[in-house]
């Protein structure tokens, strides 16, 4: 038998009194905040977006022949020139993008491992949920994270290249990876990747970021549709063309 | 009609369990799905056995206390609480799955029964307007715009039954925290409290170990009060409106 | 078997109300507020006050004595204070506001409810119901409660039932549950703060009584079974009303009487039991299987046309019923009032016609609600603009569609109108023992009006309790409890012995079984229509279920765990002890007033007969043991402002 409080132990409170202790930051409330870590995965994915749009339409110069792809590829280097030195715009784009991708994989991996931790006990009746985008979100982002670094070895070092990777050359050096069989296998998947990633992740961050409500809905999943596939044709069809012998 | 049932059983909550088949017969069709759990109980206390437990109350869908996951669904298949389900959505020789809400948030105290309290704490930290007793203006003194007084009404219809955190597949209890804070937010009321209100709460739903939001839009397809997705979104822009304007 | 004659009751001295001020009614409450003593807000940390049960009344109890700087100690049996089964309250809450400049005040408020009550009710306590309504609306508006709104920004309000202005405050059909949650988040606030302690899941079993005075509560956590006390220097019950004795009612299903007749065992009055009200549109029950009715909005009544064959055990699906084969039975017995007459009149005449046979569905109990001249006159979409949601609820209970069959109905069990008698202070006749909300029996008389239920819920708890119970604490003299002391450890004991009897009886029947037959015998005897006879067969009967319950009743499990069985059959041990209380209530009051009719007292044209010489009392029945006759204290009801007043609305 326990026995209850006889007598009240708190003082008078006819005000709720809040926080007599210190608080913390913001920018830790931020960070320890599940709605603060999606924040920095909406930014960081937003940012890692605006690149590959740019990405795919430097891509699609590929149409026009070596002489303009690969005048392409020296400007990315002389650009911000002559106030820039030699590279320095392109280095700065690429620490920019390494900041998105470890902000938005660190929070990606910190909020997955609270996700699973909160929801240990799996269903025994299964049944398929949400739609196919939301349930590879994790899966697509460590495939795209492990293309990207083949991608990186591939056609910006020419570690794993084959064919003879020639640097200042970037349109013989395409035409050599899509050349390969697996080149493309793991191109295309990784493009499809993209896709689904860019179709859940696009409408995901603009709800994180508050900006969607009830009326904007349609027109937002439409961008998000709209995005994933301009996004993933357009990478695509540097291989089929290069398979199909337009590009070659 | 003659079933199969395939129902969690747990002594406690640190008991293992497991799920228990149950044949049941001469059930209605004008049965609640309660009714017909009570009918496999009366066999069960008159054959020896203990009969399952399972969370109710009042039984006409507005408590919330009913809670039980359904061949896979929160709630079962129509879009109400278990208690309002009847047994005509099923047929004459099913196999029924009933298993509790799963979420590391809400341990199983016993069979079907979990312990939803966290929900409870959650609004402890800021799901109310501070308004003592007698120190309330006559109530014209402020006139509520309709569309504010009907979204607020919109998100109040909550019923606390965690349906939202028994379907999202991360255990994530942000439709149920967006419904209050919209709900209190919107109304000319809760706005002196407006930025520590989302900022408090939201760090209570973290704290209590719910899983984060990855948009599956699961919760808004389970619950049967109909809180929409787009409640999330609202909160995330209240929650970003105030880390940025909150007084410390 | 024989048992001793519960129906030789004895008349004790009468009971008086003493704390309510002499002088005009007006300003009585004014009044006592100021007579009343206060306690220094620096002592009050030093009181703890524990209330039992978290609906509107005691979640508006519990968050404003907290916010007055008192300790709390609250008590729910379900897992979160936020379902108390105020929720489920759907039309709506009265406020003499007079927002519509129709005429209305709190004088008007006053009178609609002392006559709705068919004057079975104090003039002083519905006085200052009728004060405090305005002061509940701004409360609960600065809490956020999201009530209905105007285009202009203002307070929406609707007529409801028996009044001719329009002062019903609602928030769509779930006045109750927004109402609820306000008091829930304003206790959330007070909990937060550590002024309130909040037990849920945990069963108040018994009231403790050290010296005369109300002093804690024993009480069982329902997931480990431990039984521990709590003490404190008033103990407030807020644990609703009874109607779970017939069984089948709009009750919730735990909903129960434990605690209030556990303290009725322990001294405090129980007042007026016979007093229930039976709602006449609730959906009809299927069968044998039903666990609970579910109510619909009486507000259906307006446009629906109430009918049954003329013929009895018609079969015929009722859209091949001719026109000239039906029998509009309220349009036919009451021309003036038709299908809006009253609550208990529609109740009882729906039973009349099917104990003629008459009735229609499963097993005869129901009557059809017509909408089909609506539908023709108004159009559908007219139709379900007013009531879609409401046809969408019945069509998912029945599976029938009401824009093509007539919706079937039948009265069920709602409100308790009777329980603790409380002074003007809402203390029981326990001193330190409070009762507030459905609990208590102070404010509606023999009959609840429709949206009152809501108004005295929030007063009791945010308004009156707060300011009358400091007059009980400000005379101090509390000791700290002894532990050990024998009325302490007996109320301990005895609840210990209970549970431990019920678990060993290991018999051959559920405690459903036993509620399901409690229920039945009270609907049947004590239910529309009562009569002498009937009471009487109720009253030899009740015993024999009670005894039967102890030697077969069986309970699996054990004490010391979750057990749903043993919660159950708890309840059950005291309903088949206020069911004869009922029973005996109904059998000595021998006139028809508000819900409660008897047979006997009728006009010659079959209405209710009030007998306002000999039974203008409020009947405070005193426990003397189980099975054994209690004794009756009668509270003389003086009018001085509402003059009684014969009922017709032929």
């Amino acid at each position: 038998m326990t026995l209850g409080p006889s007598v009240g132990l708190m003082a008078l409170a006819t005000r709720t009194e809040r926080r007599t202790e210190p608080q913390p930051s913001m920018t830790r409330i931020f960070w320890r905040s599940t709605v603060g870590k999606k924040t920095v995965m909406a930014l960081s994915g937003l940012i890692m977006l605006g690149y590959l749009v740019a990405h795919v339409m430097g891509n699609l110069k590929i149409f026009f022949g070596p002489g303009e792809f690969n005048a392409y590829g020296h400007w990315l280097r002389t650009m911000g020139a002559p106030v820039l030195h030699h590279s320095w715009a392109l280095w700065i784009v690429r620490v920019g993008l390494l900041a998105a991708v470890i902000g938005h994989a660190v929070s990606a991996y910190q909020l997955s491992r609270r996700d699973i931790k909160a929801r240990p006990t799996a269903y025994v009746h299964k049944r398929p949920r949400a739609s196919y985008a939301t349930r590879t979100m994790r899966w697509g982002g460590i495939i795209l994270a492990l293309f990207i670094v083949w991608h990186i070895l591939d056609l910006t070092t020419g570690t794993v290249h084959v064919g003879g990777f020639e640097e200042g050359r970037p349109y013989q050096n395409v035409v050599d990876t899509f050349s390969t069989w697996y080149g493309n296998v793991i191109y295309i998947v990784a493009m499809l990747a993209v896709g689904l990633h860019v179709r859940h992740g696009f409408w995901s961050a603009a709800q994180t970021l508050g900006a969607g409500n009830a009326r904007r809905d349609r027109a937002l999943k439409a961008m998000a549709n709209g995005l994933a596939l301009v996004l993933t044709a357009g990478f695509v069809s540097v291989p089929v063309a290069v398979m199909t012998g337009v590009v070659s | 009609m003659k079933l199969n049932l395939r129902v969690w059983r747990q002594q406690n909550t640190d008991a293992e369990g497991a799920m228990a088949t149950y044949e049941v017969d001469g059930i209605s069709p004008d049965m609640s799905f309660l009714e017909m759990l009570d009918t496999l109980n009366e066999d069960l206390i008159l054959r020896g056995e203990e009969p399952v437990a399972f969370d109710h109350d009042c039984r006409e869908g507005i408590c919330g206390a009913c809670s039980l996951v359904i061949n896979g669904d929160a709630h079962g298949p129509e879009r109400t609480t278990t208690c309002q389900l009847h047994m005509r959505s099923f047929r004459d020789g099913d196999t029924i799955d009933v298993e509790p809400w799963r979420a590391s948030a809400f341990p199983v105290v016993k069979d079907l029964v979990v312990d939803r309290s966290a929900f409870d704490r959650i609004i402890q930290a800021g799901g109310y307007i501070s308004a003592p007793t007698g120190s309330a203006p006559e109530a014209h003194a402020t006139p509520v715009p309709k569309p504010d007084a009907d979204s607020a009404f919109e998100h109040a219809e909550c019923i606390g039954c965690g349906a939202c955190v028994a379907a999202c597949p991360n255990g994530s209890a942000m439709l149920f925290t967006s419904a209050k804070v919209n709900h209190l937010n919107v109304l000319p009321q809760g706005a002196p409290e407006r930025e520590t209100r989302v900022l408090d709460m939201v760090a209570a739903m973290d704290d209590e170990g719910f899983g984060g939001c990855t948009l599956t839009g699961e919760c808004a397809t389970a619950c049967p009060k109909g809180i929409p997705l787009p409640s999330i979104a609202a909160m995330n822009r209240e929650w970003l409106r105030a880390t940025r304007k909150a007084r410390r | 078997m024989t048992y001793p004659d519960y129906a030789d009751y004895k008349v004790g001295a009468p009971i008086a109300d003493t704390k309510a001020p002499a002088g005009p009614v007006a300003e009585r409450w004014a009044r006592r507020r100021f007579e009343a003593k206060l306690v220094n807000p620096a002592n009050r940390r030093g009181h703890t006050v524990i209330v039992v049960g978290t609906g509107l009344a005691g979640g508006a109890a519990g968050a404003t004595l907290a916010e007055q700087g008192y300790h709390v100690e609250q008590f729910c049996y379900q897992d979160s204070p936020r379902r108390a089964h105020s929720i489920a309250a759907q039309g709506g809450i009265n406020a003499a506001k007079n927002y519509r400049n129709d005429g209305d005040s709190i004088h008007r408020l006053f009178y609609d409810t002392v006559k709705g009550g068919d004057f079975r009710a104090r003039e002083s306590n519905v006085h200052r119901l009728a004060e405090i309504s305005v002061e509940i609306i701004d409360q609960c508006v600065a809490q956020g409660v999201p009530f209905a709104r105007e285009y202009g920004g203002l307070l929406d309000t609707r007529s409801f039932g028996g009044v001719q202005v329009s002062r019903t405050f609602y928030a769509r059909g779930q006045t109750g549950q927004q109402l609820l949650l306000g008091a829930y988040q304003a206790l959330s606030r007070q909990i937060a703060a550590g002024t309130v302690t909040m037990h849920a899941r945990t069963e108040m079993l018994d009231l403790i009584v050290v010296d005369g005075r109300a002093r804690g509560i024993v009480a069982r956590d329902l997931i480990t079974g431990e039984i521990s006390t709590y003490f404190a220097d008033a103990v407030v019950l807020a644990s609703g009303g009874y109607g779970n004795v017939f069984y089948l009612s709009t009750n919730a299903m735990n909903s129960n009487a434990t605690a209030i007749w556990r303290a009725h065992r322990r001294g405090a009055y129980f007042a007026n039991p016979c007093f229930t009200q039976i709602h006449p549109t609730c959906i009809p029950r299927t069968g044998d299987h039903q666990s609970k009715l579910t109510l619909m909005s009486e507000s259906l009544r307006n446009d629906g046309r109430i009918w049954v064959p003329k013929a009895r055990g018609d079969a015929r699906p009722p859209n091949e019923i001719p026109e000239d084969e039906r029998d509009y039975y309220l349009e036919r017995i009451y021309p003036s009032f038709g299908n809006l007459v009253p609550r208990d009149i529609a109740s009882r005449a729906a039973k009349n016609v099917c104990d003629e046979g008459r009735g229609v569905g499963p097993g005869g109990q129901g009557v059809y609600l017509d909408f089909a001249d609506a539908l023709a006159r108004l159009g559908r979409a007219k139709v379900e603009e007013k009531y879609g949601n409401l046809f969408e609820m019945y069509e998912r209970i029945t599976a029938e569609n009401p824009y093509d069959v007539p919706m079937r109905i039948y009265p069920a069990v709602h409100y308790t109108m009777g329980g603790l008698w409380v002074d003007y202070d809402l203390q029981t006749t326990v001193p330190g023992l409070f009762a507030v909300g459905e609990a208590n029996f102070s404010d509606h008389g023999a009959n609840r009006l429709g949206a009152s239920a809501l108004m005295q819920g929030l007063a009791d708890g945010y308004f009156v309790l707060p300011s009358t119970i400091n007059d009980y604490l400000a005379r101090g003299g509390f000791e700290t409890v002894d532990p050990s002391d024998p009325a302490v450890s007996e109320a301990v004991a005895a609840t210990q012995d209970r549970l431990k009897r019920l678990l060993a009886v290991d018999g051959d029947r559920t405690p459903d079984s036993f509620h399901r037959e409690i229920g039945e015998v009270m609907w049947e005897f004590c239910g529309m229509a009562r009569t002498d006879e009937g009471l009487r067969k109720a009253l030899s009967r009740i015993p024999q279920i009670r005894e039967e319950f102890w030697r077969r009743i069986k309970v699996p499990g054990t004490g010391e765990e979750f057990n749903q069985s043993l919660e159950k059959a708890n309840r059950i041990i005291d309903y088949l002890e206020l069911a004869e209380l009922m029973c005996l209530d109904a059998l000595h009051r021998a006139e028809s007033c508000g819900g409660h009719f008897r047979a006997e007292s009728q006009t010659p044209d079959g209405e209710a007969a009030r007998k306002d010489a000999e039974f203008g009392y409020a009947a405070a029945w005193e426990y003397r043991g189980t099975g054994q006759a209690p004794e009756l204290h009668k509270e003389d009801l003086v009018f001085e402002y509402v003059h009684p007043t014969q009922r017709s609305y032929a």
